[in-house]
């Protein structure tokens, strides 16, 4: 009996253990893979050369028109998510009553759990083509259109995660502010949000992180044209939008062209990691302040 | 009067106070109705914000009906992939997407179950726990494309799997993990210890608490946060791309090891191509899928609600 007992408890612990793995093997993939590229490429060359065309007969490994392509649409997404998901999550938190919650917490998880790819159709033939409206100069491949869209696809997590943060506030500060004649709009804004500032911020790094990483708007709707730009309206290409282009074409596995997908999907993962535990140390800073 | 007790501590405090003779509104009270007007507009831009997230998910819906309303037919669902439009259909997809997720299901299930029973009733705070914890909400914010890169290098490679259904439902099985556990580990904690501590006092061993008592009583939460976690992975399209899913095929996968397409790849295919009326076929095919979505998520509320009024005693 004791032994059976212990025998599941070490199944057990085995299977929570393959999370580890999983972390691990990620690591372990694109550290041998970018290894084998960064033989080939020098490193300065990957990081700092601002061409990017390892698909043409003569190939250029510059990463930085990638990475500026994957900034500026999540710059964008940034600035729809930001505000608008802080409004609302102070709405949400200090004025809405219970029965406006029940209405619009699901209808922010419906926007929150579309399909990615629903969101890239939607960019490249709705939003787009509206945008072309009053900007005749933009192009039917751009950096604006998605990056919009992508901020209202994140908008729900911007504003779930800064109302859990709000509301972790305690109900003193309020009152003490209400007691000294405040109103509702300035304890909102000058005394709950800066108490939950680093929760906030948390739920702003998060968000940013998944903007980094999005790949189906992208790859629909920005383009595949690698280039070194800050202008919205011309097409680019983000880091993701170049893996998913890289896979679909039938590159031969093992030669340079495909284990560049690894070099940058190694540069994704540095950074949206780093962004995640950032963000997951700032989460764990509110919880002990308030705690 | 209470607004200026904010200024208390500025200069100038005693020349706000109002004279209550005068019929002349003084300074202070032109700040008080400042302040309220200020408030109003505050409250009337956050709920503008609320509507717009409503109106653009409206919009959404609105666009997708309309450009393939009139595509989705018993005829469009049943047809294999074609190179001419109104011939197109997604059976293969369909069936791929389906098959994909059982054997996602398969996997993630046992494994993640498992691995949320181990931190909530085992773990405890020891060290490895709390590592293991704080690995798991990392993964979770891990991009979908990042796994995708796994499962070429690990299963497409290193394991041999090939491009066949058995890597992509890997893949999305590894994805979907740290949402499985997450979401089983909620459910376990909302049942009672009292529960717990009356199956040991009849002598019951952990497990037999565990698999008698805890696992009943927590069956719909977690069935319900399953359900959940494969439905956002019924909509993943980022990772099965990158391990080689081909986009286009005319036949429905027969074994785990067949090659597969998924709908939303089928979607992305055709949303890619130039031609206005693949244009509709994929929209078509996105009301297919939001349809798949919707099932899925209303069998979650049905569970939820009958969870909760079950309540647990």
């Amino acid at each position: 009996m004791r032994r059976v007992e212990f025998l599941i408890e070490w199944g057990l612990l085995g299977c929570a253990l393959l999370s580890i793995g999983t972390t691990i093997g990620i690591i372990a993939v694109l550290t041998v893979e970018t290894a084998g590229f960064l033989r080939e490429v020098s490193i300065t060359e990957f990081l700092f050369g601002t061409e990017w065309t390892p698909l043409f007969a003569t190939p250029r490994f510059g990463v930085l028109p990638l990475v500026t392509g994957t900034l500026l649409v999540s710059f964008i997404a940034m600035l729809v998510a930001l505000p608008m998901g802080l409004l609302s999550a102070v709405y949400l938190s200090e004025y809405s009553g219970p029965q406006l919650r029940r209405i619009v917490k699901p209808i922010l998880e419906i926007l929150a759990g579309v399909p990615t790819v629903v969101y890239g159709y939607f960019a490249l033939l709705f939003v787009t083509p509206l945008l072309q409206r009053f900007m005749p100069e933009l192009a039917g491949f751009n950096a604006l259109g998605p990056g919009i869209v992508m901020g209202i696809m994140i908008l729900p997590l911007v504003s779930s995660l800064s109302e859990d943060a709000m509301r972790g506030v305690p109900r003193g500060l309020r009152e003490g502010s209400y007691a000294l004649g405040a109103t509702k709009m300035q304890t909102s804004l000058r005394v709950v949000v800066p108490a939950a500032f680093s929760g906030i911020t948390a739920a702003f790094i998060l968000a940013v992180s998944r903007a980094i990483g999005e790949t189906m708007i992208v790859a629909i709707a920005a383009g595949q044209q690698p280039r070194l730009t800050l202008d919205p309206t011309k097409p680019v290409e983000t880091m993701t939008a170049y893996i998913v282009q890289v896979s679909l074409g039938d590159t031969p596995q093992g030669t340079l062209e495909y284990r560049t997908i690894f070099a940058v999907g190694m540069l994704l993962f540095i950074g949206t990691f780093g962004l995640n535990l950032v963000s997951a140390w700032l989460r764990e800073r509110f919880r002990e302040e308030y705690a | 009067m209470s607004a200026q007790a904010t200024r208390s501590g500025t200069p100038g405090f005693e020349s706000r106070i109002p004279n209550p003779d005068s019929r002349i509104p003084s300074p202070a009270y032109r700040e008080i109705a400042l302040r309220r007007v200020a408030d109003v507009a505050f409250q009337v831009l956050a709920l503008l914000v609320l509507v717009i997230a409503l109106a653009s998910l409206a919009t959404l819906i609105w666009d997708i009906v309309a450009d393939g309303a009139s595509t989705v037919s018993w005829n469009f669902i049943t047809s294999f992939s074609s190179r001419r439009a109104s011939q197109a259909g997604i059976w293969h997809a369909l069936t791929g997407s389906v098959f994909v997720i059982v054997v996602t299901a398969l996997i993630a299930v046992p494994i993640g179950v498992a691995a949320a029973i181990y931190l909530e009733e085992y773990g405890g705070r020891s060290m490895a726990a709390r590592l293991i914890e704080l690995n798991i909400t990392n993964l979770a914010a891990v991009p979908s494309i990042i796994y995708g890169l796994l499962g070429l290098g690990l299963f497409v490679r290193m394991m041999g799997m090939g491009r066949s259904v058995l890597a992509g439902a890997s893949t999305l099985a590894l994805l979907v993990l740290p949402v499985v556990i997450l979401s089983t580990r909620e459910a376990l904690r909302a049942v009672p210890k009292t529960l717990r501590e009356g199956s040991y006092a009849l002598g019951a061993t952990k497990w037999q608490t565990i698999w008698h008592q805890v696992l009943p009583v927590a069956a719909p939460g977690i069935l319900t946060g399953l359900i959940l976690a494969l439905s956002r992975a019924i909509g993943e399209t980022a990772p099965l791309i990158t391990i080689g899913a081909v986009t286009f095929v005319t036949f429905a996968p027969d074994s785990v090891w067949s090659p597969f397409t998924v709908l939303p790849i089928q979607i992305f295919n055709w949303v890619s191509r130039p031609q206005v009326e693949f244009h509709a076929n994929a929209a078509a095919g996105i009301l297919v899928l939001v349809a798949l979505l919707l099932s899925m998520n209303a069998a979650a509320i049905w569970l939820r609600d009958r969870y909760q009024k079950r309540g647990i005693s």
